[in-house]
């Protein structure tokens, strides 16, 4: 019964489903909030102020916007890799946290022991926010599986980029998630590149829709440029893995705009295809061309978004830049729990 | 932000070339747009403006070499912003870059070590609790104690259940889960396909909502698969998320050589995942500590890797017969009082130990015993104690020599007995080779009594 995975249906699909005028607004709202923190993390980076590795969400912004507008916030978990600034944000995590864990301060979500890679919230079930290419997918199926054995009604949503598809621990996890009915939604950023190697390089199928089809799990190829494809397919998948008929994968078509770091130059692509997508495919610069043909939301109205976010910035990145790092006492807390 | 910085392209990077200006002086420009680009001996990469504004300076020529990191390089106002609003720019409020890491005393660090970094808190391990006067003993094998401590849990404790390879319906593959699958059904008695890294990272997934999983390892050599997850997910998350969120688990199953099963099965892990901060290790011996520390390891907050030993699966041993016997974790035992000499060993170690005891004490050698039991954390406590006593030690186990169990013992007791011991402390171990298949050969790869009593007599200088 499984749906036959829609490679190329996708990218064709005549019906694009339409934002009412609030939802663009709520998505515009968030996609410049990510695009804005991420900046000024590039920014901070450069500065000294963020250390070690830092991957920014840049380009991505729909993906994560689209899937958790469809989500049940605070009761649907989340879970991704280590391009995770984004996720934590959309979720509803406060800012100033999550820059001031990039700064390595006392304030950050992880007091500063976390960094940009290791951020996690209960209370938002965020569950990080992980270093090792392809690990949330088992953890992510995990989260569904207490969900199925509490019987919470929550679905477990797990995030991971077409370099994780090809690890050999995605593939237990969809073996396992297909056999126990595991209400789990795998979201593939399909971004195009695992850090310097394309697709054609890495994967003998570049297809990540299908990779579930050999344990009869659905896939869809989405638009992940464009918010209005990434919720109307979120809402399918959510709704299949809420009700019961198990895991559905979402294969996120998608571009990142920096280097897969900060410390990456991304000789490995044309400038001509950077370009491209940013002039013609960027989801933030769609939904405003959408606000404004609309005709009732003006440039000022947006102007005046684009202030109140770089705000939120703003204060997030001083927070972060003047909070104290960790007390040296810290070093030798949170390791085990005392019993 | 008027100030547009030099910007550092790398965690290492001291400065690099201004290669090109891609904007010029009244050029208005917003967010994203590229303005320069920068080149390193490494890379090339381009500095994009963060804000909106006009250039009205540029402070640093196209192609000037050796520009140091957060040098200004130009000046981008926003509208009405004025040049004079520049004069503080953020990053003289920020730490430079070589002090951004995260030793925090670091200027200290010419000091002693113990000024620069705080201590680490000590560790005080709970003592066995009293048993009620005359209570019954039963004795029943290793086996038979682990299965009933599960058992005990899965009724006290919805959220605990139990997964792993032929659990349920087989009865387990040594038939420690028997009779679970009946009892707790399918739901908290789980067969897994064969794909330890998988369900190992779905356990711990689990674990993090809330559930409290015993992932049941077919044996620990299997585990290598899935080391990853227990090391990277279950026991750096507690720390890695500022104390929000833990992995509460245990990863079970028999670890160590079992018999003729050749080097890719027969492998001790005690080293190396006590080796790891965020875990628990608890490798008992007795049918009692099996029983009373595994129940303990199942209510633990903590991720507690459990390392049983098949050889030991049938042997028997007398446990107490109380409504809920539970272990402390972290307490080593002395299984024999003694004051010429200590040996120190664990898991299927004190079945050599235990044998090589009382053949020197029959030859008049007064040995004191201890029993580990659990490695992480480890109670060098008693250990030190013992030492001070008798002045000599002796460390047994099965695993490989180098980095091993008894290679810490030893460095922790000249830490901290230095002045006590009368004797090179020495040890015991398997020996520094994969397992041999042949039965001749992996009895000499194996620990023994002999080399046990051969190393008490070395430190006894009675030889």
């Amino acid at each position: 019964m499984a749906r036959k995975a829609t490679a190329t249906q996708a990218k064709t699909q005549p019906n694009v489903p339409q934002f009412s005028e609030q939802q663009d607004l709520e998505a515009f709202r968030e996609m410049l909030l990510i695009r804005r923190f991420e900046e000024k993390a590039g920014q901070m980076y450069g500065m000294g102020l963020i250390g070690g590795f830092c991957h920014l969400y840049i380009g991505q912004e729909a993906v994560v916007t689209g899937i958790t507008m469809a989500s049940e916030k605070g009761k649907d978990s989340q879970i991704t890799g280590y391009r995770d600034h984004g996720h934590m944000l959309v979720m509803g995590l406060d800012p100033k946290g999550v820059m001031a864990e990039l700064t390595g301060r006392q304030g950050g979500l992880s007091k500063g022991k976390g960094g940009s890679m290791h951020m996690f919230s209960n209370e938002h079930r965020f569950y990080g926010g992980n270093g090792i290419v392809g690990a949330q997918a088992s953890l992510g199926t995990g989260l569904a599986f207490a969900a199925k054995y509490s019987g919470d009604g929550s679905v477990a949503i797990a995030y991971f980029g077409d370099g994780a598809a090809n690890q050999g621990q995605v593939y237990e996890s969809f073996n396992m998630a297909k056999l126990w009915n595991l209400p789990v939604v795998y979201v593939i950023e399909n971004n195009k590149y695992a850090m310097g190697t394309s697709i054609e390089r890495a994967a003998a199928t570049t297809d990540f829709s299908m990779r579930g089809a050999s344990f009869n799990i659905p896939g869809e190829q989405v638009d992940g440029m464009d918010v209005r494809m990434v919720y109307d397919a979120a809402q399918r998948a959510i709704e299949h893995a809420r009700s019961g008929k198990g895991p559905y994968i979402l294969e996120m078509l998608t571009y990142r705009y920096r280097g897969h770091s900060m410390s990456d130059p991304a000789k490995y692509r044309s400038k001509d295809e950077v370009t491209k997508y940013r002039q013609e495919r960027d989801p933030i610069e769609q939904v405003r061309a959408r606000l404004l043909a609309g005709g009732k939301i003006s440039e000022e109205d947006l102007k005046q978004i684009e202030t109140e976010i770089r705000a939120i910035v703003t204060e997030a990145a001083d927070f972060a830049t003047n909070d104290p790092e960790p007390a040296a006492s810290e070093l030798w807390t949170d390791i085990t729990i005392e019993a | 932000m008027p100030q547009i910085l030099m910007p550092a392209l790398s965690p290492t990077m001291e400065e690099g070339k201004l290669a090109k200006w891609v904007v010029k002086v009244g050029d208005k420009v917003k967010s994203g747009d590229v303005l320069a680009e920068i080149e390193t001996d490494k890379a090339t990469m381009e500095v994009e403006s963060v804000d909106e504004g006009t250039v009205t300076e540029i402070l640093v020529a196209e192609g000037t070499e050796g520009v140091k990191v957060n040098t200004p390089i130009a000046l981008v106002l926003a509208e009405g912003e004025s040049a004079g609003s520049a004069a503080a720019p953020v990053a003289e409020t920020a730490p430079e870059p070589s002090e951004a890491p995260v030793v925090p005393a670091e200027k200290a660090a010419a000091a002693a070590p113990s000024a620069a970094v705080p201590a680490a808190p000590k560790f005080e391990a709970q003592s066995d609790p009293d048993l009620p006067e005359g209570v019954e003993m039963v004795e029943m094998t290793v086996r038979q104690a682990l299965n009933e401590a599960m058992a005990e849990e899965l009724r006290r404790d919805k959220d605990v259940f139990i997964m792993g390879e032929e659990v349920a319906e087989y009865q387990g593959a040594y038939k420690i889960t028997q009779g679970l699958l009946q009892e707790f059904g399918k739901d908290r008695v789980i067969d897994t396909p064969i794909t330890e890294h998988g369900f190992a990272g779905l356990a711990v997934g689990a674990a993090f909502a809330g559930l409290k999983p015993i992932v049941e390892f077919m044996t620990w050599n299997f585990a290598m698969q899935a080391i990853d997850q227990i090391i990277n997910s279950a026991a750096k998350q507690l720390y890695m998320s500022g104390g929000q969120v833990t992995a509460p688990m245990v990863f079970r199953g028999p670890n160590g050589a079992a018999a003729r099963v050749g080097a890719q099965h027969s492998q001790d892990y005690s080293a190396w995942y006590s080796h790891v901060p965020g875990l628990t290790v608890i490798a008992p011996y007795s049918a009692a500590d099996a029983k009373g520390l595994l129940k303990a390891a199942i209510r633990s907050p903590n991720p507690v890797v459990f390392l049983e030993n098949e050889i030991l699966y049938g042997s028997t041993g007398l446990v107490p017969k109380v409504d809920d016997f539970v272990l402390p974790i972290g307490k080593a035992r002395i299984a024999r009082k003694g004051s010429d000499v200590t040996i120190v060993s664990f898991s299927m170690g004190m079945r050599y130990a235990t044998q090589a005891t009382e053949k020197l004490v029959a030859a008049g050698v007064d040995v004191e015993l201890i029993d580990l039991r659990t490695l992480r954390p480890l109670d060098i406590d008693t250990v030190i104690e013992s030492v001070k006593k008798t002045g000599r030690l002796v460390t047994v186990e099965e695993g490989w020599p180098q980095g091993g169990i008894g290679s810490e013992i030893s460095a922790r007791v000249m830490e901290g007995a230095f002045d006590h011991l009368d004797a090179p402390v020495m040890r015991v171990t398997g020996k520094d080779v994969p397992m041999p298949y042949a039965a001749n050969l992996e009895k000499l790869a194996l620990p023994n009594v002999d080399e046990v009593i051969a190393a008490v007599n070395a430190v006894t200088y009675r030889s």
